[in-house]
């Protein structure tokens, strides 16, 4: 940092500093001490003073010496040969009668940081350790673990690491935390301070006596323990149970932590747990402190995962205050998002229909993707407030909404007729490249319902030389061939003119290439390009995979309370724009066809299954449940591999709720990872599990007619082909669906 | 586990800078600096990261006060921490600022040398800290005329004599360290935050309050206090007491020091306080206001020939009519592209301006009494206004102060010291209610 004068200053400070008439007036020398420390803060450099410090370290005056200390600890480690001369000054601190004196003087001896000076400070630790006063204890036992920082890869002082396991027992609690804390330093290398039932317990039994502080990192500690026996563990869920309502948030936010981690095997324990800190945690998410808000919020979408419905009743404490910033009223949006249900969406949605005129673009375009999110569910209510918006004709409203109406068709086919009649007229507002793109595509894909649509791109067309982005030329030229293929009378003469001016005039080679791709293509017949180019309009399949499934709660109970939840601006985005990025990327390629398998695929499978139909008994139990996969990886997987299987089961689909399907199967080990909600047709669910060490995925599909036998459809995807593992997978699920059946 | 931690002031000056651990340099200050002043509005600041190193910042006072770690470290415990750690340098110093901060920076030191050690928190209690604190504090703020602007916030316009200067709190707890007696002080303030949102038919939406009962003693040695809440005071759903208006709350949390062995039955809350300032409980209501809202709003707007929006508010204060409302300010948004307003107020000390960057009016009314009504007439020039314009209008959002009110009418009967302090103790209690939110749909 620069600093003007920065010589003059020093110098008269040292000046000032060596004055002997300034020295014997104790408020003028402290004076002078203060404002070596202040231009210390600055960034000035007065390391030369340090001769001159160390004179003033020898004073009566506690508020001098502290400040000198802290000057030194600063330098200490730029004058390694001066700083020994206040090694004396500072051990005869040791020694002073004044617990205070001494413990600042060893505190401040240990926070030296320079080599040689552990052979000092050793034997006044091992001293402090034993001191009477608490106070000088405290800074010792964390001197232990400075000495070790201070030369690390040395050995462990066995006789240091027991003295400190003794003191774990000391009657001071800050000196009980403290040890943990040296020990876990100290013995970073061997894993960590061990936790034993004799110490998980004590220390237990202390917790109420330390200050929350204290409490969270004991809490934190004790994540290491595993109790053995259930009695022990009710025992300590039992203890730890007034601390899920402490008033403060942290304590609160570890107990639960530790409650998720003990009672892993007990779901209805967890659950339990979870809603029991739900009151601390929403007071948490109404602090007055805007830090800790987001903090509460960053956590309660964690438990979301999980259990939505807990909080759908309390879905006001999640409307945005006007005054708030908007990083809090992101997180407030995509909140309410979760805990949409058929009770509150109508309030929900009308308040967050109020955000969409917001003065910040970005709060109003989140509110409008917001909307969209809830339209897969709640279609009707949601394309009302989306199409009145696009009545303000302002650039960034329409823009959003019509991006919102192109993620929302692809899902949900049976909107497409009120989005095809809500866009007329958007062209005229929509600026940005984004929203022109996904005007463009609606256009070319929905083209044949929407009666304007040829006369929209005649105008983007003819201002074809103006427009400056090339995605928009590429989603152009897609749309403009789809469209032709759909009405070609009205669209010939301008495609014409399209590909004519991109090949022979455009100068971004991208764009060149896919026209002379498209111009190719149509010269191979119309149907050709028709069997590349016209893919399915809509994929209902993705909301299935893309929309919310209860995760179990030990999926997130690991970071809980930990700085994950609320991190930064990447995994934010991933968060936020993960699964549907992806869907968006293949549709502007314009030519991947996502799950679709080909009649020989069918075939094929129903040809194997003739030939080894005999079940095989032996294997049926080598299913695992094996790492968890996520969401994107499946999908990746399922587009990746080809159907390796497929038969039909020979009965329906179980009538039981999700819940029981989804335990049902979690117990003979396979992994449901998304399922259609309720009595919709046709019916789907994706499920995983491993298998003689491959991975098998399944869909599981009810088409139409409930009442015909057999018509539940498994078909089955592979890593590596073992034929063995998908006969004993489909015995197992067979098995586990029949009985399901049975039940009902 | 904390390896720095450091005050900033808004314009990046280092103020304090403490590095427990020696595990990262003194240039991830501006390293910090930077990152968060680069950010974009939608961006959460509150955890940033840089290489290996995470930054936890809350704003206070308008300084940053960060901790850096290396570790992943509980975010509620560090954020509660450089809460506490703001709240005590408010309580050593007196008040919260650049200055304030500046001037007691040695102090500062002190404290945090003796709150963290090696980055580890070792205690941020006030009644241990106070015996290791031995620098005194310089107060900020000496006198100033200046200072009777906000004379008003806690109600001092009232007849009484017995009133606190709304400055009397706000005074260093240890700077009457040598002349004892006299400022023998204990304030009681019963705090409360409104956030509401009512819909365009006038339903009330949402109705939340938050409410805390902070005390702030000045009290050098400790004893008992009773605090005595009203006896109809109920907590839950289901309880009922007593023959009076029952104050209910929903939630309710108590500090860790506070005896509740005469809570059930006599509501009172038993407390040792020590110096400085403390939340001794914490509540909460949700959508159930014992009282009318404070504000009603009733908008008409209209589409004048041409380019001009009339908008019409009538805006009317439900408050019992010894109450009145202070620094109310309204904001109303307005189509976007409004060029110019002309309005018509009903007193001369409102004020109303057109503010284009946040396409909004703000109209401000210094007080307002309870059971008044007011109204204003706003014609707003809007080039190409459109019937559809109409609908960027709204929803209307207001802050103000209530001072010595509640909205859940919660009270405190009586304030006892135990043993009684010899004569020259003072007793304060306070009322004021904050709209957190408060917004009306039209």
């Amino acid at each position: 940092m620069p600093y003007f004068g920065s010589d003059e200053t020093v110098k008269e400070l040292k000046r000032a500093l060596s004055n002997p008439n300034v020295q014997s007036d104790r408020l003028r020398y402290r004076n002078y001490v203060l404002r070596v420390i202040r231009s210390m803060t600055q960034g000035l450099d007065v390391s030369s003073l340090f001769m001159d410090m160390v004179k003033a370290s020898a004073t009566v005056d506690i508020v001098q010496k502290k400040l000198v200390y802290l000057y030194m600890c600063n330098y200490a480690s730029h004058k390694p040969d001066l700083a020994l001369l206040a090694i004396n000054t500072l051990r005869k601190d040791c020694a002073d009668p004044n617990p205070m004196i001494r413990g600042l003087a060893l505190r401040n001896m240990c926070n030296f940081r320079m080599p040689g000076i552990t052979e000092y400070i050793q034997q006044p630790i091992l001293t402090g350790l034993r001191d009477k006063a608490s106070y000088v204890r405290r800074v010792a036992v964390l001197g232990c673990a400075k000495m070790h920082g201070l030369q690390p890869g040395t050995e462990i002082d066995a006789s240091v690491v027991n003295e400190l396991y003794a003191l774990l027992r000391d009657p001071d609690p800050v000196v009980m935390v403290n040890c943990l804390r040296a020990l876990e330093e100290i013995l970073k290398d061997e894993g960590g301070v061990v936790i034993n039932k004799p110490i998980a317990h004590h220390l237990l039994n202390r917790l109420k006596d330390v200050d929350s502080w204290a409490q969270c990192e004991v809490l934190t500690f004790l994540l290491r323990y595993h109790p053995r026996s259930d009695n022990e563990l009710f025992d300590i869920l039992s203890l730890l149970d007034d601390f899920l309502h402490s008033s403060h948030a942290h304590v609160t936010a570890a107990t639960l932590r530790l409650f998720l981690q003990l009672a892993a095997a007990l779901p209805a324990v967890q659950a339990d747990a979870v809603l029991r800190v739900r009151g601390p945690l929403l007071a948490t998410c109404g602090a007055q402190s805007r830090e800790l808000r987001f903090a509460g919020l960053c956590h309660v979408q964690q438990i979301l995962r999980s259990q939505p419905e807990q909080y759908g009743a309390h879905y006001k404490r999640f409307f945005c205050g006007y005054s708030e910033p908007s990083y809090i009223k992101f997180r407030k949006m995509e909140i309410l998002v979760e805990l949409v249900n058929d009770e509150n969406v109508a309030l929900v949605l009308e308040e967050l229909r109020s955000y969409c005129t917001d003065v910040s673009p970005e709060l109003a375009q989140a509110a409008i993707t917001a909307i969209g999110r809830i339209g897969r569910t709640y279609s009707e209510p949601c394309l009302d407030i989306l199409t009145g918006l696009l009545a303000l004709k302002q650039e960034h409203i329409t823009s959003a909404v019509v991006q919102t109406f192109r993620d929302l068709v692809w899902l949900c086919p049976q909107n497409v007729p009120a989005v095809c009649h809500a866009l007329d007229g958007s062209e005229e507002t929509i600026q940005d490249s984004e929203g022109k793109q996904a005007l463009l595509w609606l256009l070319g894909v929905h083209g044949a319902e929407i009666s304007s649509a040829p006369y929209v791109l005649e105008i983007y067309i003819d201002g074809l030389k103006a427009e400056l982005s090339p995605t928009v030329k590429l989603e152009l030229l897609t749309a403009t061939v789809r469209l032709f293929l759909s009405r070609p009378a009205e669209t010939q003469d301008m495609l014409g003119r399209l590909l004519h001016y991109c090949i022979a005039e455009e100068s971004n080679m991208c764009v060149r290439d896919r026209a002379l791709l498209y111009y190719r293509l149509l010269q191979c017949g119309v149907q050709e390009t028709k069997k590349v180019l016209a893919g399915p309009k809509s994929d209902p399949s993705m909301a299935v995979l893309t929309g919310r499934l209860q995760e179990p709660i030990g999926q997130w109970a690991s970071i809980f309370n930990t700085l994950e939840p609320l991190c930064g601006a990447e995994s934010w985005q991933v968060t936020a724009s993960g699964p549907e990025s992806d869907i968006l990327a293949q549709r502007t390629e314009g030519d991947a066809i996502p799950v679709h398998r080909t009649e020989e695929d069918v075939l094929a499978g129903t040809a194997e299954e003739g030939l080894s139909g005999v079940s095989h008994t032996d294997e049926e139990l080598m299913l695992s449940a094996g790492p968890h996969l996520s969401h994107e990886a499946f999908e990746r997987l399922w587009l990746e591999l080809g159907v390796s299987h497929c038969e039909a089961l020979g009965f329906p689909r179980p009538h039981s709720a999700p819940e029981t399907l989804q335990a049902a199967l979690q117990l003979v080990k396979i992994q449901t990872l998304a399922f259609s909600r309720g009595e919709t047709l046709p019916w789907k669910a994706y499920v995983y599990t491993h298998s003689c060490g491959t991975l098998i995925l399944a869909e599981l599909l009810q088409k139409d007619s409930e009442d015909s036998e057999g018509s539940l459809v498994v078909s089955v995807k592979q890593q590596s082909e073992r034929e063995q593992a998908v006969q004993g997978f489909l015995t197992v699920l067979r098995r586990a669906l029949h009985s399901l059946s049975m039940e009902n | 586990m904390i390896s720095q931690v450091f005050i900033l002031s808004s314009k990046g000056d280092y103020l304090i800078y403490k590095d427990f651990r020696g595990e990262a340099g003194k240039d991830s200050i501006s390293v910090f600096y930077e990152m968060v002043t680069a950010l974009s509005g939608d961006q959460p600041p509150v955890v940033m990261t840089h290489k290996d190193l995470h930054f936890i910042h809350v704003k206070q006072g308008g300084l940053y006060w960060v901790a850096s770690t290396k570790v992943n470290p509980s975010p509620f415990t560090i954020i509660e921490f450089l809460n506490r750690l703001a709240a005590l340098t408010k309580d050593y110093c007196g008040s919260l600022s650049e200055k304030s901060v500046r001037m007691n920076f040695a102090l500062i030191y002190e404290l945090l040398d003796e709150m963290v050690d090696y980055g580890y928190i070792q205690t941020t209690s006030t009644d241990i800290l106070k015996n290791f604190i031995q620098t005194e504090a310089v107060s900020s703020k000496p006198f100033s005329l200046f200072d009777l602007s906000n004379v008003g916030l806690f109600g001092a316009e009232t007849q009484q004599s017995k009133v606190a200067p709304s400055a009397a709190a706000t005074r260093p707890i240890m700077s009457g360290r040598g002349e004892q007696g006299g400022k023998n002080e204990i304030f009681v303030d019963v705090i409360e935050r409104l956030s509401v949102v009512i819909g365009s038919n006038g339903m009330l939406m949402k109705a939340d309050i938050e409410g805390e009962i902070r005390v702030k003693c000045y009290l050098p040695s400790c004893s008992e206090m009773r605090i005595g809440l009203n006896e109809e005071f109920s907590i839950g759903k289901s309880q009922l007491r007593g023959y009076g208006a029952a104050v209910h709350v929903d939630e309710c949390s108590f500090h860790q020091a506070v005896k509740l062995d005469e809570f059930d039955s006599f509501r009172i809350l038993k407390v040792c306080p020590s110096q400085g300032e403390q939340t001794v409980m914490q509540y909460q209501l949700c959508d159930n206001l014992p009282c009318a809202p404070p504000f009603r709003l009733f908008p008409t707007l209209e589409r004048d020939y041409g380019n001009r929006l009339l908008i019409y508010l009538k805006l009317r204060c439900d408050l019992p009519p010894k109450s009145s409302a202070l620094n109310v300010s309204i904001t109303v948004p307005v189509p976007k592209g409004s060029l110019s307003l002309s309005q018509e107020l009903s007193s001369p000390d409102q004020s109303a301006e057109l503010q284009p960057k946040n396409k909004a009016i703000l109209w401000e009314i210094p007080r307002f009494p309870g059971g008044a009504q007011l109204s204003a007439l706003f014609k707003v020039e809007v080039p190409g206004l459109s019937s559809a314009s109409l609908l960027e209008v709204g929803p209307v959002s207001m802050s103000f102060e209530l001072p010595k009110y509640t909205c859940t009418g919660l009270q405190i009967r009586f304030l006892r010291l135990t043993p009684t302090q010899p004569g020259l103790s003072q007793r304060w209690v306070r009322y004021v209610t904050h709209s957190d939110s408060y917004t009306i749909r039209i």
